[in-house]
């Protein structure tokens, strides 16, 4: 199995996302944003980072990078595609995923450890049970998502909210729990299909115990258990 | 030659420029004739005080500057040192004062800038940074605002590089209210062989600019206002303060690493104060060479700049590189590969001149070496203040009243706890990106920050690791500058080996007032002689650094604060370690010895708005014998926390720890001295350490062995801090005040508009 | 050569954190009956482009339609 680390000019991320895929023995590669062939790639990343100095809106002039009419078309194949952080940034503007990632509420870049509650979904990226905790970091100044009321409700029927921020004993507090003002404590969600998926924490900085906790591992795992199951 | 500068006007527009006229008259004799525009403006920013270190050049000769693991002193963009196997670490630090006070986000955020690109101008990959910031205090609004623009300019600049931003440090002192302080530290990771210097070679070769375009931006910005004195007319400069572009620099960043990697360069350097003029010639004169640029080809982004404005330009994330002529087509179908241009704009030669061209006309011909060597080199006055007699017969524990009895001293222990320069700066940190990279084995808010030795993207991982501090406490030196720089020393360097690192190489940010000032002068001399005995006496060379002169305001200087940024080896970061208590039952040991040393401390300070007495002293071997014996019990893998005495004492140690390990501990400490100085005395050459029961032994037995006094103070457990008959304190009370502290004093009920903040 | 100003802004109903900042500081300085304050981007293009043009590149690129809504403004109209 093959991970395509797509890195645009400005991604930052992308080191990280192959070393975590690394530690658990799954290959991975870079895939500049001018290329156009994802020939041999089984799953895609669009790691963290700014982009384009996230001039303009953040994602906005990443996703008009030749590689992303390509990303498109993988994912409309239903290949697997995630994006962390800015990658969450760059599939919403690129509408593979609905919504948009605002200013956070407090105004500020916010780098820490975070509890996250996962959901019943859809997604074909994590499976966890409903309601496992997981600790992993949030590194941010836009990660307050967005979406209109019925988009939200459509989410939430169709399983696609996979990922909410919550308190460390997995409940939510009354008045949110997101560390950025997300709309109904969103931090990841998916397409209808679930093979797209967006998260603003960062799980590849959850992988290697000597850098924190280990809890972003089934953020790469599951996916490519069942690449493998697919393909027999 | 266009001779456009009549002979009479040109000692005016010398003095205007900040050219004494001696210095001027040695411009007319180097070049033998009247200087022209271009010329003068080159001459006069190349002798600032920013880039000739006239005043303090010779003084910082007392550093000891060479050690077994050096591989380049001061002298370049940045020092090197090798950490093993193969690899070598970058670092450097740097002010960006003035430009801060004048507008702290772009302050901040350009002095980011220009230190990491001193780290890959030598070919360094950089993996880190950590800064250094001193305002006034926070009751004042227009503090809280360049205190708040600072982080957010140093997060906004730093997160998106994707550099972690791991370390540092923050003082609030009303010395620092008109002239506040940002010290930029960066570090590096490189393969020795890559090693780059900034050294034009090979007439014929090209002179290539990479990166932005030059604009008016910052003309004399760094170099001018560094070099003199700061006033109410300061907020005039404020155009002259450059506007980063991280994104760029990064692009910057990995371009130039790719351009080195292929070895396609000759020659690297970066573009920083005084812009083209100070990189090229610095470059041509430490290759004994000749340039000529050709002002016309730099690509410009303003209409009708004049040649002398494009030489001395300080726009942002440009670089210079050498390059022979076959390579030049792989060398900008790289930069192309990232969208940056590259464009020639002269060549080497072997005439040993700086020649500048617009188009056919030379507007400048100089002797290159000239620039960068022929500044004059002074050596002020220095005289001892009156004032220090005074404050220094100072004696806290006779002249004052101090709280006792467990009530009062706890609540004297949550004060502080709530002080601005002990709480913790997770407010701070949060906001920068610490992790990227995956090396950041210790987070912010430990002792030191350690970064595991590797590029993990490529799969090179290592055993190894390094561990990076910086210091220094200004009231010290204010009180005693040559005590007060080693105390600097000496705690980055037991803050790294209470992360298990061993101390190998320091660089410096010194900020001081006005070197005319004999009085300031001798504080300056005074605290190098202080770090340069230290750093002799530790084996600890200073490799690279950057001295800022003239921080004052309305005439008053800043406190002297020779800043200290350490970097330590860690052979295997199994054996890293953290200040917070790990488990209960584990036995509390102190190691070194608590005198009634209370002068210049942050509990007089706070209990008695008094900043007087004489600092606490330094003990150069036993400082040198408590870090063998952290770094022996470290290695055995017995230590299970460590964390130093520095400012509040052990009692504000004892609580750190308790509240990073989220438990509690009972103490009991001796009865020799009166209970606020066992609490809260910064005595030096202490470090609280635990361990497990059945490792005191071995602890006890490597202290004895290196005459190290060794106490056994308590234990570990329960959820209250309890040193016998003087505090008790619950951790989740402690914790409270200390982690809200800081947000609270920068969020007070009022919010107040950035437009009245700027008007002071 | 025709120039065009464009205005983005939040859409109505969306939370704008800076403009609700502005909001509070502008009261806590004692000015009254601010209903409310929005803070958005202004653009400026000098372009050999029509006004529909201009639009697809606010549709496109300068604006986010989910969140933004954006106006523009040819010279001289103002």
């Amino acid at each position: 199995m093959r991970l395509g680390v797509v890195l645009f000019p400005g991604s930052n991320c992308e080191q990280d996302v192959v070393h975590a895929a690394h530690e658990l023995g799954i290959g991975a590669e870079y895939v500049w944003h001018g290329d156009t062939d994802l020939a041999g790639f089984d799953a895609l990343v669009l790691p963290g980072g700014f982009s384009y100095g996230d001039y303009i809106r953040c994602g906005a002039v990443a996703r008009f990078s030749p590689v992303m009419s390509e990303v498109v078309r993988f994912a409309e194949r239903g290949g697997p595609v995630m994006g962390i952080c800015n990658g969450f940034q760059i599939l919403t503007e690129a509408h593979l995923l609905p919504g948009a990632l605002l200013r956070n509420t407090g105004l500020k870049f916010i780098c820490h450890p975070q509890p996250l509650r996962a959901e019943r979904s859809v997604c074909h990226w994590v499976n966890l049970p409903e309601g496992t905790v997981v600790d992993i970091p949030v590194n941010h100044n836009e990660g307050n998502y967005y979406c209109d009321a019925e988009t939200l409700e459509r989410l939430n029927a169709n399983g696609q909210v996979v990922l909410r921020y919550c308190e460390p004993d997995g409940s939510r507090a009354p008045g949110g729990s997101a560390p950025n003002g997300a709309l109904d404590d969103i931090a990841g969600i998916c397409n209808e299909r679930g093979n797209v998926f967006g998260l603003m924490p960062h799980p590849e900085r959850a992988v290697d115990p000597l850098v924190g906790t280990t809890d972003g591992r089934p953020f790469f795992t599951t996916v490519m258990a069942r690449l493998a199951e697919v393909a027999g | 030659m266009r001779d456009d500068l009549p002979a009479d006007l040109a000692p005016r527009l010398a003095e205007e420029l900040g050219l004494k006229l001696s210095e001027y008259e040695h411009v007319v004799e180097i070049l033998g004739r009247t200087p022209t525009v271009t010329e003068l403006y080159m001459y006069s920013l190349m002798w600032s005080e920013h880039c000739s270190y006239k005043h303090s050049r010779k003084s910082l000769r007392m550093f000891p500057t060479e050690g077994p693991a050096v591989l380049q002193g001061p002298g370049e963009n940045a020092g090197v040192i090798g950490v093993g196997d193969g690899w070598a670490v970058a670092f450097k630090m740097e002010s960006h004062n003035h430009p801060s006070a004048i507008e702290p986000y772009q302050g901040a955020a350009t002095g980011v800038g220009g230190i990491i690109r001193d780290i890959f101008t030598m070919g360094a990959r950089p993996i880190a940074s950590l800064n250094s910031l001193r305002f006034g205090t926070l009751d004042k609004p227009r503090q809280r605002y360049l205190f708040e623009g600072a982080v957010a300019g140093i997060g906004g600049y730093g997160n998106c590089l994707g550099v972690p931003t791991v370390g540092g440090e923050v003082y609030f002192e009303e010395a620092y209210e008109g002239n506040c302080l940002i010290n930029a530290m960066a570090i590096g990771l490189m393969r020795e062989e890559d090693l780059m210097l900034a050294v034009a070679a090979g007439p014929g070769n090209l002179i290539v600019l990479i990166g932005s375009t030059t604009g008016r931006d910052g003309i004399g910005g760094a170099s001018v206002l560094a070099s003199q004195e700061f006033d109410e007319k300061a907020e005039d400069k404020r155009p002259s303060v450059q506007v980063g572009d991280p994104f760029t620099e990064k692009l910057l960043i990995e371009a130039c690493l790719e351009l080195l990697q292929r070895d396609l360069l000759v020659a690297l350097g970066d573009l920083g104060a005084a812009g083209l003029t100070s990189s090229a010639s610095e470059m041509a004169s430490r290759g004994g060479v000749g340039l000529e640029i050709d002002v016309t080809l730099v690509p410009q982004r303003e209409d009708a700049m004049k040649p002398f404005e494009i030489m001395v330009s300080e726009s942002q994330e440009r670089m210079l590189a050498v390059v022979t002529p076959e390579k030049l087509g792989e060398v900008q179908d790289i930069c192309e590969h990232w969208g940056l241009p590259a464009t020639v704009i002269g060549q080497v030669t072997d005439t040993g001149r700086f020649v500048i061209r617009e188009g056919d006309e030379v507007v400048g011909d100089m002797p290159a070496a000239t620039l960068a060597h022929d500044a004059p080199i002074y050596d002020p006055p220095a005289e001892r203040p009156a004032y220090l007699d005074e404050l220094q017969r100072f004696d806290p524990l006779s002249e004052l009243d101090h709280p006792g009895g467990v009530e009062m001293l706890t609540a004297t222990l949550f004060d502080l706890l709530a002080s601005p320069n002990i709480c913790s700066r997770r407010w701070i940190w949060e906001q920068y990106d610490h992790q990227v990279m995956l090396n950041t084995v210790v987070l912010p808010g430990s002792d030191a920050a350690v970064l595991r030795i590797g590029m993990p993207g490529r799969g090179e991982v290592t055993e190894r690791a390094i561990a990076a501090s910086s210091d220094c406490n200004g009231r010290y030196c204010y009180l005693d500058p040559y005590t007060g720089a080693q105390i600097a020393v000496a705690e980055a360097a037991r803050n790294v080996a209470c992360a298990g690192g061993r101390p190998a190489a320091i660089t410096d940010c010194l900020n001081f007032g006005s070197p005319e000032k004999p009085e300031v002068f001798w504080t300056f001399t005074e605290s190098i002689r202080g770090m340069a005995d230290a750093c002799r006496a530790w084996e600890v060379p200073v490799i690279s650094g950057n001295v800022s002169f003239y921080n004052e305001s309305f005439g008053q200087p800043i406190y002297p604060t020779p800043t200290v940024g350490l970097v330590g080896v860690l052979e295997d970061v199994a054996h890293h370690t953290t200040l917070g208590f790990k488990q209960a039952g584990d036995v509390v040991v102190l190691l070194g010895e608590t005198g009634a040393e209370l002068g210049g401390s942050e509990y007089l300070k706070v209990v008695h708005e008094t900043v007087a007495g004489l600092p606490p002293r330094v003990d150069l071997d036993a400082e040198a014998a408590l870090r063998e014996v952290l770094l022996a019990a470290i290695g055995e893998g017995i230590v299970r926390s460590a964390h130093d005495c520095s400012e509040g004492g052990i009692a504000v140690a004892l609580a750190e720890s308790c509240i990073a390990g989220a438990v509690g501990a009972d103490i009991h400490l001796g009865d020799e001295l009166p209970p606020v100085a066992e609490l809260f005395s910064e005595t030096q050459g202490r470090v609280v350490v635990t361990v497990a029961e059945d490792a005191v032994e071995r602890l006890f037995e490597l202290a004895f062995e290196a005459a190290v006094p060794f106490a056994v103070i308590g234990t570990v457990g329960g959820e209250v801090l309890r040193i016998e008959g003087l505090v008790e304190a619950g951790v989740v009370e402690m914790s409270d005040v200390f982690e809200g502290a800081l947000a609270g004093l920068v969020h007070p009920e009022e919010t107040i508009a950035t437009e009245e903040l700027r008007e002071g | 050569m025709a120039r065009y100003e464009v205005y983005v802004t939040y859409k109505q109903g969306i939370f704008d954190p800076p403009g609700a900042t502005a909001e509070r500081a502008l009261a806590n300085l004692g000015y009254e009956g601010i209903q409310s304050v929005k803070i958005g981007k202004y653009i400026q293009i000098e372009a050999d482009a029509g006004l529909e043009t201009v639009r697809e590149m606010c549709e496109r690129l300068l604006a986010n339609p989910v969140i933004e809504d954006y106006r523009i403004v040819t010279e001289g109209e103002a």
